[in-house]
């Protein structure tokens, strides 16, 4: 009786220390290195969104604390860095990896773990085959191509040149395209690439231009490459079609490539220009929030990247509070659960099939007009 | 005397275990480890032979990405095909050396720069074969059914490994052939004067030091289960030459104490997020200009002069 | 056809301009002081992010290009004073190492004091191409071939011409004899240093309208000006400037005619050929050691 007594006391004082214990939040970022333009607003993301969730009362009456490296877009730095996570700093959950590289590289470490982790990088390759305690938010690049190629579809082309750059996302995106483009009648007429740090690409842009037959040019890269490429190719006259991909999402595109970036279309979501969604979209309140919130605490254009993060944090947060604890397999059945959620990216319903929970519905195409990006219906 | 240093080696790899709290730390003393065997490669040809090579990261990447490639996309045997890897690679550094190693000085630096960069851009563009940037998945090192894994069992062995690649050095440097390398470094047309086919020694150093890279980054790719080029890029041989540098050229603990010190310190500088690199850059040049024959050489000749007043 | 090899031709003299201006600063340092200063890549990113930011900030474009040269060669200053000047009886590759570690602070600096997004500074004189033979050119680029041009007849003019600039051709020939013929070697450090930042600084200026700056353009551009410095002869001025054109070149030509993904690689090789056959460099002196 005595026993019994005492028993209850301790699960309760158990429960309670548990309780006060904060619920740890695990993320590595690219915030320095090629990718920092990607990483540095996921991180802003994360860091915002875990002091606003604390000022409100924390999740589940327990404090969120966030602990983040910067991988710098190595995939060593990032298995190390994930070891920590898991091992020394004991999280309870995992959200990051900025890049493919840096998420493949973490993934046998999760698996082995058994932590769910939510990765913010775009290859398929991270959710095909599905993996027992991987997701991820942001479209594919399989997705980003055939949005594309719809779109070109209906403009009636059926002839274009690729040009790429040489990082992950670039070559990535480059080979989904060239799979998926006989399925979409699409023909690749030219195939260029260039260097990380190249400062021209007239030559590549010359050959291109002189490829027999070719209708529109598809630019697969992210980074200061595909402004160069678009400042090129107006300085080369040439007036075909030219699509961007979502690695360039983003206002600073814009600044950069100038007045060459008019008429340039790529896929995105809703994040990019939530002002240009019409009032009774189901993303516009939660995209408005977000716009006023990060760029008053940052003073910086929000990005499509930290909407990536966004809905990381949120999917993990709201997953955590369904599955009531952190008992990391309820919160990876939570997660896996995932119906209806309305994030940066797009409207989530994931399964045990679909690690992402996304189809092409919430992936737009935007066109720039005017300097600013307009959705093209 | 000599064997003290190795000694007192092997008792501190028997030890540290007892220091390590976790997976992650003895990941870290892996990865010390790890870099610490390319260092002491790296060091003979550095520090004893006076040969700078700038693209030392170029055969870490080979031998990492070859044992892959043969393991995974071919099927071999982990062990052979790690073995075949080095060797290879050993193979293609003697081909590679001798009209090279003909370059002096800067020049060299260029030219082993210059190869390095060839190697990096060949693995990330031809991604049929090796994965591209994104990098690819590597088989486990087993052998007879028994696979090496584990952090703990990584550790003994990257332990073991080093101690028997220093003991190694420590011979050759204290062998005729050692002696004939420092004479070289010394003055390379006086040693050839002296009888030494100064062209033959700077090759096998140069060979020797590349099938060590070799063999630390098929390790590498073993151990993490996963290899990118980033590993083979020249921002790495960079790092690789500042271990070797910082700890003390022209001594073997110095490469070993190096590569410590500049793999532990981003651990340790984390915590101060954006103002990591900055601390980072300081630290290196602080300790360069206070220190300018490394690490270990200053604190010899400072316990060496402590003892002398002791005297 | 033609008109092809005239764009490949633009493109690669335009690019390899650059590289000159960037190998130029490398060869200064090194005939001054026998440094290969690993750092002269941030003072090109140095000159072009302090630039773009003075003139978001409100300043007129010219003064606000003043000022980040002036920057640029304040920080050259500090180099050689913090840096350089106390290791000076240090092994070259302590030397060598020291600047390493200076441009992952500079790097480091940048992030902090900037940010880590991608910037371009307005075109000097507008972004209308000029149509040459069938090829365009940005007018930017003639402002890029103008200036390098301007400023190696200038440096010309500096180290032949005026005492300052010959007691820097002094120095790099015999170090010794030039401290007995009473010059001052630290200053002539200062001056190489400060110039040199100087130069990797307009470089940067000059190239951001076209390809743009950032917290991390000057590794690359620092590794491709290095090797047109060693592929023209570390310690020419003129190979210095004919190794970044040739560099430039090849790489335009490569990526033209054989493989826009393997163009770099192209361009090592072409260094390396010519370092096998030509150990000195295009126009570096047959060198001779003292035994």
């Amino acid at each position: 009786m005595a026993i019994r007594l005492l028993s209850i006391v301790a699960a309760a004082l158990l429960a309670f220390a548990a309780q006060a214990q904060p619920i740890k939040i695990g993320a590595f970022l690219a915030v320095t290195g090629p990718a920092a333009s990607l990483g540095d607003p996921e991180q802003k993301t994360l860091e915002l969104y875990v002091e606003k969730l604390n000022k409100a009362g924390g999740v589940l009456g327990r404090k969120l604390e966030l602990v983040s490296y910067d991988a710098a877009g190595d995939a060593e730095k990032a298995r190390t860095f994930v070891k920590r996570l898991i091992e020394q700093d004991k999280v309870d959950v995992i959200v990051g990896g900025t890049s493919t590289g840096e998420t493949m590289a973490a993934v046998p470490l999760v698996e082995a773990a058994g932590i769910p982790f939510i990765s913010l990088a775009g290859a398929v390759v991270i959710i095909e085959p599905v993996k027992k305690w991987v997701f991820k938010t942001p479209h594919t690049d399989r997705m980003a191509c055939e949005r594309i190629f719809l779109d070109m579809r209906s403009r009636n082309i059926e002839k274009i040149a690729l040009i790429s750059g040489p990082g992950g996302f670039d070559k990535s995106m480059h080979a989904q395209c060239v799979a998926v483009a006989p399925t979409y009648r699409i023909q690749i007429v030219a195939d260029e690439t260039y260097g990380g740090g190249d400062t021209a690409m007239t030559a590549q842009l010359t050959k291109i231009k002189n490829a027999p037959g070719v209708q529109a040019v598809l630019n697969a890269g992210f980074g200061q490459g595909p402004a160069i490429v678009t400042k090129n190719y107006k300085q080369l006259g040439i007036a075909l079609p030219l699509y961007q991909s979502h690695g360039v999402a983003s206002k600073a595109f814009i600044k950069l490539a100038g007045d060459a970036a008019e008429g340039v279309r790529l896929p995105a979501a809703a994040v990019l220009a939530p002002e240009s969604l019409p009032a009774g979209d189901k993303q516009r309140g939660v995209m408005m929030a977000y716009k006023k919130e990060y760029e008053s605490r940052f003073k910086q254009d929000i990005s499509t990247f930290g909407g990536h993060a966004y809905d990381g944090l949120m999917i993990a947060v709201d997953a955590i509070k369904r599955a009531g604890g952190t008992d990391k397999a309820k919160v990876r059945d939570a997660i896996e659960a995932t119906k209806g959620f309305v994030g940066a990216d797009g409207v989530f319903n994931m399964s045990p099939a679909d690690h992402m929970g996304l189809d092409l519905t919430y992936f737009r195409m935007f066109e720039v007009r005017k300097g600013n990006w307009v959705p093209v219906q | 005397m000599r064997a003290r240093g190795l000694v007192l080696l092997a008792l501190a790899v028997a030890a540290l275990p007892l220091a390590l709290p976790n997976k992650y730390a003895y990941d870290v003393a892996i990865l010390v480890g790890l870099n610490a065997i390319v260092c002491v490669g790296l060091n003979l040809l550095i520090g004893y032979a006076g040969q700078i090579s700038l693209g030392h990261a170029g055969f870490f990447g080979l031998g990492a990405y070859g044992s892959a490639i043969l393991a995974a996309r071919y099927g071999w045997p982990t062990p052979l095909s790690l073995a075949a890897a080095v060797a290879g690679v050993a193979l293609l550094a003697w081909l590679v050396g001798r009209p090279i190693l003909r370059l002096r000085g800067h020049h060299l630096a260029m030219a082993t720069l210059g190869l390095g960069i060839i190697v990096a851009i060949v693995i990330a563009t031809e991604d049929g074969l090796t994965g591209g940037p994104d990098g690819m998945s590597v088989p486990p090192l087993a052998a007879f059914g028994v696979a090496l894994a584990g952090e703990t069992a990584w550790y003994w062995a990257v332990g073991a490994l080093l101690v028997g690649v220093v003991w190694l050095a420590r011979n050759l440097i204290d062998s005729p052939r050692g002696r004939a390398l420092r004479a070289l470094h010394g003055s390379e047309v006086a040693a050839e004067m002296v009888g030494i086919d100064s062209a033959r020694h700077k090759l096998n150093a140069f060979v020797l030091s590349a099938a060590l890279a070799a063999l630390a980054g098929g390790l590498t790719a073993h151990y993490a289960g996963f290899i990118t080029p980033a590993k083979a890029t020249f921002l790495h041989s960079i790092e690789l030459v500042t271990m070797v540098v910082f700890g003390g050229m022209a001594s073997t603990f110095g490469a070993v104490a190096g590569a410590a010190v500049l793999t532990l310190l981003p651990q340790f500088l984390t915590a101060l997020k954006d103002y990591e690199m900055v601390v980072f850059g300081a630290v290196l040049m602080f300790t360069m200009i206070f220190m300018p024959r490394g690490l270990v050489p200053t604190l010899e000749k400072a316990l060496a002069a402590a003892n002398r007043r002791a005297v | 056809m033609s008109a092809q090899f005239a764009q490949y031709l633009l493109t690669g003299v335009t690019v390899g301009a650059i590289y000159a201006l960037v190998a130029l600063g490398f060869a200064i340092i090194y005939n001054a002081s026998q440094v290969i200063n690993f750092a002269q890549g941030e003072f090109v990113m140095l000159g072009g992010m302090a630039a773009v930011s003075l003139a978001n900030a409100g300043w007129p474009l010219p003064v606000a290009v003043g000022a980040a040269v002036a920057l640029a060669a304040l920080l050259g200053l500090a180099l050689e004073k913090l840096a350089v000047e106390p290791a000076r009886g240090a092994p070259v590759v302590t030397l060598i190492i020291i600047t390493i570690g200076a441009s992952i602070l500079l790097r480091g600096m940048a992030m902090l004091v900037w940010d880590k997004n991608v910037h371009a500074l307005p075109a000097f004189s507008g972004e209308t191409p000029i149509v040459l033979g069938g090829a365009t050119l940005l007018p930017q680029s003639l402002w890029v071939l103008g200036a390098t041009l301007v400023i190696v007849a200038l440096l010309a003019w500096f180290f032949h011409r005026t005492l300052l600039g010959k007691a820097l051709l002094a120095t790099s020939h015999n170090r010794l004899a030039a401290q007995l013929c009473g010059i001052s070697v630290r200053h002539v450090l200062m001056v190489a240093f400060a110039l040199s930042a100087a130069l990797g600084a307009v470089a940067g200026i000059l190239i951001a309208p076209i390809t743009f700056t950032a917290w991390d353009v000057g590794v690359m551009l620092g590794l491709k000006g290095f090797a047109a410095a060693i592929l023209g002869g570390l310690g020419s001025g003129a190979g210095a400037v004919l190794g970044g054109l040739v560099l430039g070149i090849a790489e335009s030509m490569g990526a033209g005619y054989v493989s826009s993904a393997y163009k770099d690689v192209i361009a090592f090789v072409v260094m390396l050929a010519v370092l096998m056959f030509l150990p000195g460099g295009l126009l570096g002196a047959r060198a001779s050691d003292r035994v």
